[in-house]
């Protein structure tokens, strides 16, 4: 019974945790708390119900098709909207992003309507069991997904040209230039990755639920931004532990008959981290340049 | 090789630079030096396009760079190591020097940076693995300037090279830095240290708040009286 809890709170939690990736990635660089990335996440679930029909069924190309149409939409969002404002104050860019996640919510609202549709089967959802454990096949996907694109992820930032880069970029942004990076570059590529991330993201969750609604990028949003802090947001594999934890947490939570309180738990958590370890769990105290 | 010309920059509306102009030969050490808060980062920082010129121009080798993004003027040759070393504390040695050869084309051109600046300082070579923010201060300068000589730069920029190091260090600093201008490199040095920036620079200007007050041989300079009484302590 506990194994179980835990194998769904880590489907759960490692969906937050694509999510909290792009996050975290986008705040290392250039200190941005991106409002709009939830909602990259939501249209994610809806190219992802698109490409279904259009691909028959093909559970991969639903996936790839929608990572990449977020690709194109997350550069792009930071090419005309957030890139023009780089030198603005903070809070005009952190306004920018909300407007950009209204912007979003109600063209999706307008195309599609505010009812939730249903997700086209694409994956058969089998019930695995072994022993008293009991899993469906979807669970698996997502977790096998998760943990591919995750050391993916960890590849690229570690061995990669453009990862080596980013890691400078987002410890020092004017020595980074410094070296001849070009930095727009870096930020496009960090656009790029989270919106993947975040894109497949959708497409595991609209699978899970089997809904899909031009609202549903708001809680995870916020939840995934939650598990981004409670890692420490700037760090990538806190963002990571933070998903996985919060998904544990609320599974826990409602299996111990607070399912009323569900969303209530991750803020919980979040004023917790905030009073305690401000920086998060895998965050540096913060350092103050003189 | 290097042209600044009428420079203006303003922080808001205060003014940090008023009007400065100088140049640096190829071959040149030439060593620009004032107190605190003379506008000596500010110069470089605007050469190397991190700062933009609120007026006036900037030539290097003949091309105005003025308006470039930093990237470009890498490109073109011209590096800086800023102040304070700025390694990049969580990434290792090797990852340092790599993140200064961004700008090589191939794998061979990056591999034989390395092999130079290990030969140069064989202290980075025993230290490939290590994490930057792990090392000496005096290690950390060498990184820093190993960094910036993996793109090949033919002028470098150094700010304070000699910032927070033993007497000793500083000898060897500055030593190296005489090297690296004997096998090709022109240097464009911003001191504090006076007196060992006009000991090995060939020419010198001396910035006093924001603009370009006596300039000439740096050997020459050493011997007038306000710069004795005001830079070299006298």
């Amino acid at each position: 019974m506990l194994l179980q809890q835990i194998i769904n709170g880590l489907t759960l939690g490692a969906t937050y945790a694509l999510i909290a990736l792009g996050y975290t990635m986008v705040y290392g660089i250039i200190q941005l708390i991106n409002f709009a990335h939830g909602d990259i996440y939501m249209i994610g679930a809806f190219i992802g119900v698109a490409a279904v029909a259009i691909f028959h069924q093909n559970f991969f190309l639903t996936l790839a098709t929608a990572m990449l149409a977020c690709v194109i939409l997350g550069v792009t969002i930071e090419r005309v909207a957030y890139r023009p404002l780089r030198r603005a104050p903070r809070l005009n860019l952190l306004i920018t992003t909300i407007g950009v996640s209204i912007f979003l919510e109600t063209f999706m609202t307008v195309l599609k309507g505010p009812q939730p549709t249903g997700f086209p089967t694409v994956l058969k959802n089998v019930t695995l069991r072994v022993g008293e454990l009991e899993f469906s096949s979807i669970q698996l996907v997502i977790l096998l997904v998760s943990l591919v694109l995750m050391v993916g992820l960890q590849i690229i930032i570690k061995y990669t040209k453009i990862g080596k880069a980013m890691r400078a970029a987002s410890e020092d942004y004017d020595t980074a230039s410094l070296m001849g990076i070009n930095i727009n570059r870096v930020i496009s590529f960090t656009f790029a990755i989270g919106s993947a991330l975040a894109a497949a993201g959708g497409v595991l969750v609209g699978i899970y639920f089997n809904s899909v609604s031009p609202y549903m990028g708001v809680t995870a949003g916020l939840k995934a931004f939650v598990a981004a802090v409670l890692g420490g947001i700037g760090n990538i594999p806190g963002a990571m532990l933070g998903g996985l934890l919060l998904g544990l947490a609320e599974v826990f939570g409602v299996a111990a008959g607070f399912s009323t309180y569900k969303d209530a738990i991750a803020f919980t958590l979040l004023i917790i981290i905030l009073l305690v370890r401000p920086t998060g769990l895998l965050g540096r105290p913060i350092q103050r340049k003189v | 090789m290097l042209e600044v010309k009428e420079v203006s920059v303003a922080y808001g509306v205060i003014e940090a630079l008023r009007n400065i102009s100088f140049t640096v030969g190829k071959g040149e050490i030439v060593a620009l030096i004032g107190a605190n808060g003379a506008g000596k980062t500010t110069t470089l920082r605007t050469i190397s396009g991190l700062l933009r010129a609120k007026k006036g121009q900037i030539f290097y080798k003949g091309q105005d760079i003025t308006r470039l993004p930093p990237y470009k003027i890498v490109e073109l040759g011209l590096t800086q190591v800023p102040e304070g070393r700025r390694v990049f504390s969580r990434m290792t040695v090797l990852e340092n020097l790599e993140m200064g050869g961004y700008v090589l084309r191939s794998r061979s051109e990056l591999k034989a940076g390395l092999e130079r600046v290990f030969e140069r300082f064989p202290r980075l070579a025993e230290r490939k693995y290590q994490l930057a923010g792990t090392l000496s201060g005096g290690e950390q300068q060498m990184l820093a300037m190993g960094r910036a000589l993996m793109s090949r730069p033919e002028l470098l920029l150094l700010d304070e090279p000699s910032m927070g190091l033993a007497p000793l260090l500083v000898r060897e600093v500055f030593s190296i830095i005489q090297e690296i201008n004997k096998a090709g490199t022109t240097i464009l040095l911003v001191e504090q240290n006076a007196h060992m920036a006009l000991s090995i620079a060939h020419r010198a200007y001396v910035l006093q708040t924001g603009e370009i007050t006596l300039e000439g041989p740096a050997s020459e300079l050493a011997q007038k009286p306000e710069v004795r009484r005001a830079y070299l302590g006298e």
